[in-house]
């Protein structure tokens, strides 16, 4: 049981610790990425630009 | 599904094709699933092990056989043609179950206000709970977290989604009995819950209350929702998804894992409202605040985030201040939510790691939170104006205000010292109606003050001076809310932790009750105060409804002069 336990937890706190980092870069990444600034500008207007 | 059915795709510029009119799919699917379901019920209710029971199975026999009686009555009258995707050239928006929605969630609003306040007056005064059980607290309670909670901002979040997510998209709401199969199917669970409770059927976890067959129901009107929502969403004409959208849809797919885990039950029989939870002990409760506190995190905030990103750039005529930052809003705070529902078990059996990670991804919930509070507040940069003269956007801005004080005080609660005061006290209370009030309602009586006169194409409500009579009315019983049970929280937590030198507790329990009796009395006039604002907002919408249509009105956003440059 305390075996389990210490494996999971460490587990958790490397792999999982570093999972949700990278994920948050990659959400960093597509948000700020230069490439897409029209494209969110645009975006941005979308509830006033209605027909 | 559709067009197969009906022999022909709708003519895309709206002329319909002549074409014999024939029972589509849904609408023969949903028939016999009906008789099928009223032969069920009628089973059940011949052997019931209980009155309540079996006066459920009836309403559903009942609710059946006027649903098949409405479908094919509906089918007979129809012409052959459903109606066209779109009519010379723009969307032909569907809005009859908005329309719906947004009348039901009126009507299930200002009835949960009103058990709220009764249960507040009970409290104060404990001869109100007659001594009968229908009327006693504990099923009273239930009957008012849900009827606001489900009931109201339930079908604020059906209706709202349904109007933005077509909006935003340019499309027309996929299905053609299947919307409304989703807000008639959802507002009948509303109907079996409710009664439910009075009647004494609860499988007693909170929030979750209602019992097995109950949430059958509601797991198939859910998928049915999640359809219609990515159906309508595949057939978009606009190609980027609007951050809305992303948080309708996180609130919907959320919900429905939510539901699913928390309700594994097995019933008794078919024949017994009575199930037992397949989750034992601390895993049960780790489950059921697992469940509890997404039901906040996505029900409560992200449903109402996504109103908030339509509602508020809409009513205030200016883009979202920073895309970007909304989308990172969006991902942090679905990634983040899902781990603080321990927060609720401190001190308690459940291991203490499990603990501390609910508390510290509470915390760290502060920065999505006040990330996403600040791109709706800057949003209003260049229109700050607006707020002094439209009552309905400052609704709508107040309640952003209320989410960032009550998205503080969570977090802030959460940490085990000052739980340790806080937990099952008053304050806990304080601290739910600040959020559920100031943030939930709000944005939904704002949006709901804005859709009114669109749905109904009116120019604009019947009375802005009353929103404004309602805006303050509701906020002065919103302040005497939450101040009376910031006091009585907190007095309640010192008495109870109070030693005599010689180390015993220096109040009795009936002391604590009885030191909240003045603060109780505070809180319920804030209640009725709350209550007053909404029967003026329901006269109000009904006078606007009552008015006579505008011209269609040129919107100021689709005229290039007024769009501020960049």
């Amino acid at each position: 049981m305390n075996e389990t336990y210490r494996a999971l937890a460490e587990f958790a706190q490397t792999w999982g610790l570093l999972y949700f980092v990278a994920l948050f870069a990659c959400v960093l990444a597509y948000a700020l990425s230069p490439r897409r600034r029209h494209e969110f500008e645009e975006a941005a207007r979308l509830p006033l630009s209605e027909d | 599904m559709r067009q197969s059915a009906t022999g022909g795709a709708p003519d895309p510029v709206g002329v319909p094709r002549q074409i014999s009119k024939s029972l589509t799919f849904g609408e023969g699917g949903l028939v016999a699933s009906l008789v099928l379901l009223a032969f069920a019920s009628l089973t059940v209710a011949s052997g019931a092990e209980t009155a309540a029971y079996a006066f459920h199975a009836w309403l559903t026999v009942l609710a059946s056989l006027a649903a098949v009686f409405v479908i094919i009555s509906h089918h007979v009258e129809r012409p052959a043609a459903l109606p066209a995707r779109e009519v010379d050239g723009r969307p032909n928006y569907n809005f009859g179950p908005v329309k719906f929605a947004t009348v039901a969630a009126m009507f299930w609003g200002i009835a949960g206000f009103l058990v709220g306040v009764i249960i507040a007056f009970q409290l104060a005064f404990p001869a109100l709970n007659f001594d009968l059980p229908w009327t006693a607290f504990g099923r009273l309670r239930p009957l008012h977290t849900s009827a606001v909670i489900f009931a109201f901002g339930g079908n604020v979040l059906i209706g709202t989604s349904f109007y933005v997510v077509q909006r935003t998209c340019h499309a027309r709401l996929a299905g053609y009995l299947a919307p409304w199969f989703v807000v008639l199917g959802y507002n009948f669970f509303i109907l079996i819950a409710g009664t439910g409770y009075l009647l004494g059927i609860t499988q007693g976890k909170e929030y979750a209350e209602p019992e097995w067959y109950a949430d059958l129901w509601l797991t198939v009107v859910w998928v049915t929702y999640l359809l219609v929502f990515l159906g309508t969403i595949w057939r978009r004409r606009e190609p980027h998804i609007y951050v809305a959208n992303w948080f309708y849809l996180a609130f919907i797919v959320t919900i429905a894992v939510l539901h699913l885990g928390n309700n594994a039950s097995v019933p008794v029989s078919i024949y017994s409202p009575k199930s037992y939870i397949v989750w034992s002990g601390v895993q049960d409760a780790m489950v059921q605040w697992w469940y509890g506190h997404n039901a906040v995190g996505f029900f409560l905030t992200a449903g109402f985030l996504a109103i908030m990103y339509y509602f508020i750039p809409k009513r205030a005529e200016r883009p979202v201040y920073s895309y970007r930052l909304s989308i990172v809003h969006f991902w942090a705070l679905i990634f983040i939510y899902i781990w603080a529902g321990p927060h609720h078990l401190h001190y308690t059996a459940l291991p203490d790691w499990a603990q501390t990670l609910g508390m510290t991804f509470s915390i760290i919930l502060w920065m999505p939170s006040w990330g996403g509070m600040i791109n709706g507040l800057m949003t209003l940069s260049g229109a700050w104006d607006k707020l002094r003269t439209d009552p309905v956007l400052r609704m709508l801005v107040v309640s952003v205000a209320f989410y960032g004080m009550s998205t503080f005080e969570g977090p802030l609660m959460s940490v085990k010292a000052v739980n340790s005061l806080s937990h099952y006290t008053d304050w806990t209370i304080g601290h739910v109606h600040s959020g559920a009030l100031g943030w939930v309602a709000y944005i939904s009586f704002g949006a709901i003050y804005c859709l009114v006169p669109w749905l109904w194409n009116k120019r604009e409500l019947y009375s802005l001076k009353l929103v404004n009579w309602h805006f303050w009315i509701s906020t002065l019983g919103i302040v005497f809310y939450i101040s009376a049970m910031w006091v009585a929280g907190i007095l309640q937590g010192l008495m109870w932790r109070a030693y005599t030198s010689l180390g015993f507790l220096e109040y009795s329990f009936i002391e604590t009750v009885e030191a909240m009796h003045p603060f109780y009395v505070i809180r319920a006039i804030g209640g009725v105060l709350f209550l007053i604002g909404a029967l003026i907002m329901a006269f109000n919408l009904w006078m606007t409804v009552r008015s006579p249509s505008a011209e269609p009105a040129v919107s100021l956003a689709r005229n290039p002069a007024f769009l501020p440059a960049e």
